[in-house]
């Protein structure tokens, strides 16, 4: 079967979920001549190298300074002129702020399937099976494609991990597509504050709640996550609070994060934040109170105060890492 | 200038959700529904920009559903909507996303709207979908979780925010379909004479069919089936540790982190 994969790049680096769509892809095409990547961006023909040993012989590049920034249209455009020359049954991206974003896109007007964010992914009779969390992650539901000649899936990054298989030559083919639409112009790309990974795919995380009492004393969590290269989330009541940014935010309403480590500090676990969370390999509590819903969840747990605790874990995650 | 603001129903997020003995669907009986959480903020936005605009658009709460959304548009009229078109659902309750933006597609064609708004995503199924699939169907430029929108004449320049705090900027033209993200502005609370004067509102009821819509058609189209549900495993009952010496405990669990764990 034949399947193409969307690799997503930003700024000519390649992000480290696209590998693990690409094994997905890999693994349901079945033979590298089966499979095919797709990199869209100003210059991408550089970056082919990177896909060797994925499992994918070939690697489409539509390149130009049209698609210097990340335009739906233009995306959507760049990914039909793959599938129109390679006439996969599969497409297969990551459910990324980018891959969310034009996947639906393409979907409509392919009149394809699409499954979005599943945590397991098969083909079997002709479907793709998918497996997502619903409801906050209180349920999950597995999905089956029908009535389409293309399917579609976007799988959720940090679950599937990446696996270089050592096969596919990811030898390059240009395609020449035509400027994005006049409709949407992406004007510019602000850049964020952090250089930290996102939440999204942080494999680290350690988030401060309403406890936290300002947004001073987040600094205690920043020199913890500085030891171990974390990224630094907050729940909700600590960003309503005006303690965190609004992009700091896990949970229901803010980002869903799936980590090795989750570290949550004053945080009692509310239902909302619990669903952004709950799928960390991973959860570590620190919490005043012994009955605080948040250990219900954790693996590990500690009652303390975290302005105590918090300290503690740097002084001894410092002394683990060696530094 | 017409604006359609998209609502969808979803339980609410205290709601639990329990599995039917067939595990192929949800128990809705003790349901309680509420407007989608970030369609609350497409409806306030719709209503700034009549208040900016002096008050001339019309803002149409529109939704695809059951008669249970009927109510929730009714509070959205009652937060300064101007009219509600609910399009009844009945034969196509296992409708897929694409199934769902054809027929919004069809009737937001009819209404003739210069502007939609929605929320980014529904919290129930948290696909994301709809809202993009609509723009496209119906050849219109998207921007999806929307933090601010300025609009022009013709043109809107809008804000969405991505990862790692990174904002992109876009300039699209009119029509467009901006769905809308949490911190784009705060939803209003319906007053009470809001309220009173909701229900005396102009309320379309519609089907698929009164926009062209063939359901039994679209129905054998449908792309995305749920075969069965599940809860998710179980987690291993954790380890709690208290009353000792804090630092003791925060050694154990580094240490556990890194030998039983073996994340770090």
């Amino acid at each position: 079967m034949k399947v193409l994969i969307f690799v997503e790049q930003r700024d000519g680096k390649i992000k480290s979920s696209a590998f693990e769509a690409l094994t997905v892809g890999a693994r349901l095409a079945g033979s590298p001549g089966d499979a095919a990547a797709v990199l869209v961006g100003a210059d991408t023909a550089s970056l082919t190298g990177q896909l060797a040993g994925y499992g994918v012989d070939k690697v489409y590049t539509i390149s130009g300074p049209d698609f210097a920034l990340y335009n739906a249209m233009g995306w959507a455009a760049g990914v039909e002129a793959a599938i129109k020359d390679f006439a996969p049954q599969v497409l297969v991206g990551v459910a990324s702020p980018m891959g969310r974003d034009f996947f639906p896109r393409l979907a409509a007007r392919m009149d394809a399937a699409l499954l979005t964010d599943v945590i397991a992914v098969d083909w079997k009779d002709g479907a793709l099976h998918g497996t997502k969390p619903m409801y906050a992650g209180k349920c999950r539901a597995h999905l089956v494609s029908q009535n389409c000649n293309l399917h579609m899936v976007t799988i959720r990054p940090n679950v599937m991990p990446a696996q270089k298989t050592g096969s596919g030559s990811a030898s390059a083919t240009t395609l020449q597509v035509a400027s994005p639409s006049a409709q949407s112009k992406t004007v510019e790309i602000r850049k964020g504050k952090s250089e930290k990974a996102d939440l999204t795919e942080a494999s680290l995380i350690i988030s401060g709640g309403r406890a936290m009492a300002n947004a001073e004393n987040f600094k205690i969590l920043h020199e913890c996550a500085d030891v171990i290269g974390a990224t630094v989330g907050a729940s909700r009541a600590a960003v309503d609070s005006g303690y965190a940014t609004h992009d700091m935010q896990v949970g229901q309403t803010g980002k869903t994060v799936n980590p090795n480590l989750y570290i949550a500090c004053g945080i009692s676990g509310s239902i909302q934040h619990m669903a952004g969370m709950r799928t960390s390999k991973v959860i570590v509590a620190v919490n005043t109170d012994k009955d605080a819903p948040i250990f219900t969840i954790a693996n590990y747990g500690i009652v303390g105060d975290l302005f105590q605790v918090v300290p503690l874990l740097t002084k001894k995650l410092k002394e683990l890492v060696g530094h | 200038m017409k604006i359609v603001v998209l609502l969808k129903q979803t339980p609410d997020t205290e709601t639990k959700i329990k599995i039917d003995a067939s595990g192929s669907a949800i128990e809705h009986a003790d349901t309680k529904y509420i407007i989608n959480p970030y369609d609350e903020f497409a409806i306030e936005e719709a209503l700034q920009t009549k208040e900016k605009a002096g008050g001339t658009p019309e803002v149409v709460i529109m939704s695809f559903g059951d008669d249970k959304a009927r109510e929730l548009i009714i509070k959205g009229l009652a937060m300064g909507g101007d009219r509600g078109v609910l399009i009844s659902n009945a034969g196509l309750e296992s409708a897929d996303s694409l199934t769902v933006a054809k027929v919004l597609a069809a009737a937001i064609k009819t209404e003739g709207a210069s502007l939609v708004l929605c929320g980014r995503q529904a919290i129930d199924d948290d696909n994301m979908h709809v809202g993009t699939m609509t723009a496209e169907l119906l050849g219109w430029p998207h921007v999806n979780v929307v933090t601010k929108l300025t609009l022009t004449g013709e043109k809107a320049h809008v804000e969405r925010e991505v990862e790692g705090g990174k904002v992109e900027v876009y300039d699209v033209n009119l029509p467009a379909v901006i769905g809308a993200h949490k911190s784009l502005n705060t939803p209003r609370y319906a007053s009470l004479p809001g309220i009173m004067k909701a229900k005396k509102k102009p309320f379309d009821a519609k089907t698929p069919g009164d926009f062209g819509i063939n359901a039994a058609d679209i129905k054998s189209k449908i792309k995305v089936v749920v075969k069965s549900y599940e809860y998710p495993p179980a987690k291993p009952a954790g380890r709690l540790f208290q009353g000792e010496e804090l630092e003791v405990m925060a050694d154990k669990v580094v240490q556990l982190l890194r030998q039983e764990a073996k994340v770090l």
